[in-house]
């Protein structure tokens, strides 16, 4: 990527679009400091992300949820427990996990799937799980990549008005996509990638490649 | 910290159960690999048992001429005795040889009855001598052939035995060491394949490790219900393994103790019970959590 220069405000709800390979989960993994940039620098919440060290990378990750188009939930865990699992991660007591999952699982509208395993449920339930596994730090930011990719249309809007939400309850997304209908449909934020650089960023876009 | 503790345990029993056919696979290739272990531990005893037995049987005598007075022998013995090849020396006089002989021949008259006509004891005062090692009869058997002792003694049996013993001797040494070495190899072998097995039950939560770090979960947070995976198929394999020696044990062992120096390989393994679940626990415990951490490692780096 090059010469990508952008601010995020809080609680903005903004779509990075663009043809597979322009850069868009790269951005993301940058921001999630899975890889480091060669050059410039990131700053989330006022600190430079670059200057982490490995130890600290565990706690910056908390702060922000991800979801993913291929879900990445864990196979051998229920839907509960993958929750649950984020949590006791971040070192959260037993009190808090058994009072938060729940109301995570309501607000995802997955209470009665909770000790299904992810190979018991749909794409769209799924993708619901990983959401409220993004929720459970109650995160500033939260980033999806592709999250409507392996989705029919039915379950694809579900997750958007989620999406949508989520923001409103105030937090800050951040969605990949190069779905036109969602993004025109969406009427925000769109910074459009092409080849790794930023080619159009209007409020209220429209998907134009 | 304690709750997370208690979590990594939990997360490990529980993973450990969910993946049963794998936990099974995984258990039943640490027991082969304790069982192997158990049988050259055993294989190990009983050979060192069966060369102990061997070499004590090795000795030579020390003949006296008839003229040599007790006095004399015992001073030769003491002398003996100040060697350090020298493990112990038995002295057999004139009259105890001729007892032994009477009881060596009861069955034949006319030897006894020769011996009877003869008016003097012809046997001679003898000392038996026991090396430390076999390969020290040699410089034993110098160490009598010296001046000193050319008027007392008669013949020493060493020259006559000389290729016996060197050649037990050969065998004992042979064994010892083609025996360490088979057992080494093997015990290699079956190591790396429990390694590889548990290599391999890691190799597909490769990308569960991959999502439990995007989660945010830290390396131990990760690492520690494998960790204790691993451990769990060592304590396992260690109890079905027992189980399965104990009745093999009980009907091996009337079979085989006729020709062994062992009395009872049973009563041995009864005995020694607990030290051989201790043992077995910690081979199975240290394989497991050893390659365990070693294959997490892998996934784990960034």
């Amino acid at each position: 990527m090059e010469k990508v220069t952008f601010n995020i405000n809080p609680k903005e709800f903004v779509s990075i679009v663009g043809r597979s390979g322009a850069g868009k989960t790269t951005l993301l993994r940058l921001l999630l400091r899975e890889e480091e940039p060669s050059e410039g620098d990131i700053l989330v919440d006022g600190k430079n992300i670059k200057t982490l060290k490995h130890k600290e990378i565990p706690a910056y990750r908390r702060k922000i949820g991800v979801i993913f188009q291929d879900f990445k939930l864990l196979p051998n865990k229920t839907a509960y427990e993958n929750i649950a699992f984020a949590m006791e991660a971040g070192g959260r007591s037993e009190e808090e996990i058994t009072e938060d999952v729940p109301q995570i699982l309501s607000l995802v509208e997955l209470v009665d799937k909770a000790d299904n395993f992810p190979c018991q449920l749909s794409g769209g339930e799924k993708q619901r799980v990983a959401i409220g596994r993004a929720l459970v730090h109650k995160p500033d930011i939260l980033m999806a990549d592709e999250p409507t990719g392996n989705l029919d249309p039915l379950h694809t809007w579900d997750i958007i008005r989620l999406l949508c939400r989520i923001n409103e309850l105030g937090t800050t997304v951040i969605l990949a996509t190069h779905d036109r209908e969602i993004i025109n449909a969406l009427g925000r934020r769109v910074v459009s990638l092409d080849r790794g650089r930023v080619i159009r960023d209007e409020e209220n876009g429209r998907y134009i490649v | 910290m304690f709750t997370s503790f208690k979590r990594i345990i939990k997360w490990g029993l529980t993973n450990f159960w969910r993946n049963g056919w794998l936990s099974t696979a995984t258990v039943s290739i640490m027991v082969l690999t304790l069982l192997v272990i158990t049988v050259l531990l055993m294989l190990n005893v009983v050979a060192n048992a069966v060369l102990a037995n061997l070499q004590s049987k090795i000795d030579i005598s020390v003949y006296f001429k008839l003229e040599t007075s007790e006095e004399e022998v015992l001073k030769v013995k003491s002398q003996l005795e100040k060697l350090q090849e020298v493990e112990a020396i038995t002295y057999v006089s004139q009259n105890e040889a001729l007892i032994n002989f009477k009881e060596k021949h009861k069955d034949n008259p006319v030897l006894l009855q020769s011996l009877e006509e003869l008016e003097f004891n012809p046997l001679e005062a003898s000392l038996n001598i026991k090396a430390r090692q076999t390969n020290q009869y040699a410089s034993i058997n110098q160490f009598l052939e010296s001046v000193y002792y050319k008027d007392l003694i008669d013949k020493v049996n060493y020259q006559q035995n000389k290729e016996v013993i060197e050649k037990l001797g050969k065998i004992i040494t042979d064994v010892k060491t083609g025996g360490l070495g088979l057992t080494l190899l093997l015990a290699l072998i079956v190591f790396l394949v429990t390694f590889n097995a548990i290599r391999l039950a890691i190799y597909s939560s490769r990308e569960e490790i991959n999502v439990m770090k995007l989660v945010g979960a830290s390396k131990w947070f990760i690492r520690g219900p494998f960790f204790v995976e691993g451990i769990l198929y060592g304590l396992i394999g260690t109890i079905i393994t027992i189980i399965i020696l104990y009745p093999i044990f009980y009907f091996v062992s009337p079979r085989v103790s006729g020709f062994l120096p062992i009395a009872d390989i049973f009563s041995y393994f009864k005995a020694n019970l607990f030290s051989f679940f201790f043992l077995l626990l910690v081979i199975g415990i240290c394989l497991g959590g050893f390659s365990t951490m070693v294959a997490v490692r892998k996934y784990l780096k960034e």
